[in-house]
């Protein structure tokens, strides 16, 4: 399975095996990454668990939900995603994720 | 035997009754906290349910439509172009003559463009700046409460330290913060959805006028002195889509009524309520007593327990859909926050408060979607430190008689919480 880094805002890295079938917000979860709150769950109505894809393989577009609350963040960047919108497959490669100084 | 028994809020029995006598949004369960049995019956018999407008019907709402469970308030929070937040946030339509605009009841752009603008001043890395001043007046706060007397915790603690807050947050004179609960009390005291004890339409918009004379000058006395501060009026004034809101009073005013309702009821009633909850679950203060690193835990469980904003209401666009329902276009939707937070389809054991829940954020009372509330970091910092000054000081805070409560369906919270200190031994 693709390997995905977690880089929190500091600079620490994690890395963690990818489980198919998880967003990855659950796998930032699972693995008790700091940085992602998750406050709802993956249904991308509370805006945090927001993050910068730094390198992927192709990933689904942004759907008009995830765009209107990464449309709220001060901080957003043309490479912002709501990592409960990323799903994790075996096809795809290894990604990096970097954490946002603050979830709100 | 047979006597009828006479209920506490005056009410009709919520679970016999039929469903369409009942006023769902009647304040007085909330004053005598009886809501929990009809919200219940709801959620199990009629989750997306219409209230008439009607001889037995409740004169002061008109008609409007309950959605009571999680899952479904999450679906129309998402769909925001279908459930607009215009013209109201709340049951009742905006009164003639006080159209005041905010941003919690406009719809993208203009709500984005906005809330952008003061999103800052609660945004964490701000919040850092303000976290020393929090903790020093909170410290300040519960050092000067007597000890094994009896006061009332709503005034001396909740009230001061979120009218405290609130006032550096505008920049506004600390001597003179009393006057931002006297104006918060009164934008949502209105005499329509308080069984007719708030203020006349007139009384209301008097002191509104008067709230807004003091910002007036508050702006143009903050813009003379631009200095560097993250409070909310200079950050209004720096960004050009808010720089000259000063020019529109309603506009002006309406988003100041948002930010010190918002930054106020809600904080200061879960300050009261946390205190009420863990005096009524003792095995949780002990649990709490014997690991204060569930602090941020127990905050989250706090804001979900209290839900201090029982609902927030949405406007029908468009003939829509909900959970097998249709809602013709012009409907009025009424989210109730405070039942989905009690809806034990989502959230495990959820009558009971428990401090250390497996995922105790998702829960409601922030909202969802485009408008979820804005200074939720600044209200779970709040409470954070002041828990952790507790525990410093006090072996507990005991509850020695009725908590008097709003008589209010848009707010949940406290008027008095009479209570004793119990020093650390």
């Amino acid at each position: 399975m693709p390997v995905i880094t977690f880089i929190e805002f500091d600079g620490t890295q994690h890395q963690v095996d990818s489980e198919s079938g998880l967003s990855v917000m659950e796998m930032a979860m699972k693995h008790d990454i700091p940085g992602i709150d998750a406050d709802c769950g993956g249904s991308a109505v509370c805006g945090t668990c927001h993050c910068f894809v730094e390198t992927s393989s192709e990933l689904a577009a942004v759907e008009p939900q995830e765009e209107s609350m990464l449309g709220l963040r001060p901080d957003r960047e043309a490479n912002s995603r709501l990592s409960c919108q990323l799903q994790v497959s075996e096809q795809g490669g290894d990604m990096t994720i970097r954490l946002p100084e603050y979830q709100m | 035997m047979n006597q009828a028994v006479t209920r506490k809020d005056g009410l009709p029995d919520p679970l016999s009754t039929p469903l369409d006598q009942l006023d769902v949004a009647d304040p007085r369960r909330f004053e005598f906290d009886t809501w929990q049995p009809l919200f219940e019956r709801l959620r199990s018999e009629s989750p997306i349910h219409y209230q008439a407008e009607g001889p037995g019907g409740p004169a002061p709402h008109g008609d409007f439509w309950s959605v009571t469970r999680f899952e479904d308030i999450v679906e129309v929070e998402k769909n925001w172009e279908a459930f607009s937040s215009e013209p109201s946030i709340a049951i009742l339509d905006p009164e003639p003559d006080m159209s005041v605009q905010m941003f919690i009841a406009t719809d993208p752009p203009l709500h984005d463009d906005q809330r952008r603008a003061v999103q800052g001043a609660v945004a964490p890395r701000n919040l850092q700046e303000f976290e020393s001043v929090i903790r020093q007046r909170t410290q300040e706060t519960l050092d000067g409460l007597p000890v094994g007397e009896t006061f009332n915790w709503v005034d001396r603690v909740s009230i001061d330290l979120t009218t405290k807050m609130l006032a550096t947050l505008f920049d506004f004179p600390q001597e003179q913060r009393h006057l931002l609960t006297h104006w918060s009390d009164a934008a949502t005291s209105d005499a329509r959805i308080t069984a007719g004890r708030g203020l006349s339409i007139d009384e209301r918009r008097a002191i509104m006028i008067e709230m807004l004379q003091t910002f007036t000058e508050l702006w143009h006395q903050h813009k003379a002195n631009d200095r560097e501060s993250f409070d909310l009026i200079r950050m209004l004034q720096r960004d050009p889509k808010t720089e000259n809101m000063v020019d529109e009073p309603l506009s002006y005013l309406g988003n100041l009524m948002l930010l010190i309702v918002g930054g106020n009821d809600t904080t200061r009633n879960s300050m009261s309520g946390g205190v009420l909850h863990l005096h009524d679950n003792p095995s949780e203060m002990a649990k709490l007593k014997a690991n204060p690193s569930l602090i941020p835990s127990m905050v989250s469980e706090i804001i979900r327990y209290q839900t201090p904003l029982p609902h927030m209401r949405r406007t029908a666009t468009r003939d829509v859909e909900i959970n097998g329902t249709v809602i013709p276009k012009g409907g009025r939707v009424v989210l109730w926050y405070v039942s989905g937070n009690r809806d034990a389809d989502a959230i495990p054991n959820a009558s009971e408060f428990i401090i250390d829940r497996p995922n105790v954020r998702n829960h409601l009372s922030f909202g969802m979607g485009i408008h979820r509330c804005m200074g939720n970091r600044l209200a779970e910092m709040q409470l954070r430190i002041v828990w952790e000054e507790i525990l410093e000081r006090f072996e507990g805070i005991e509850v020695v008689g009725p908590a008097v409560r709003t008589c209010n369906s848009f707010v949940r919270g406290y008027h008095e919480l009479p209570v004793r200190l119990h020093p650390r031994i």
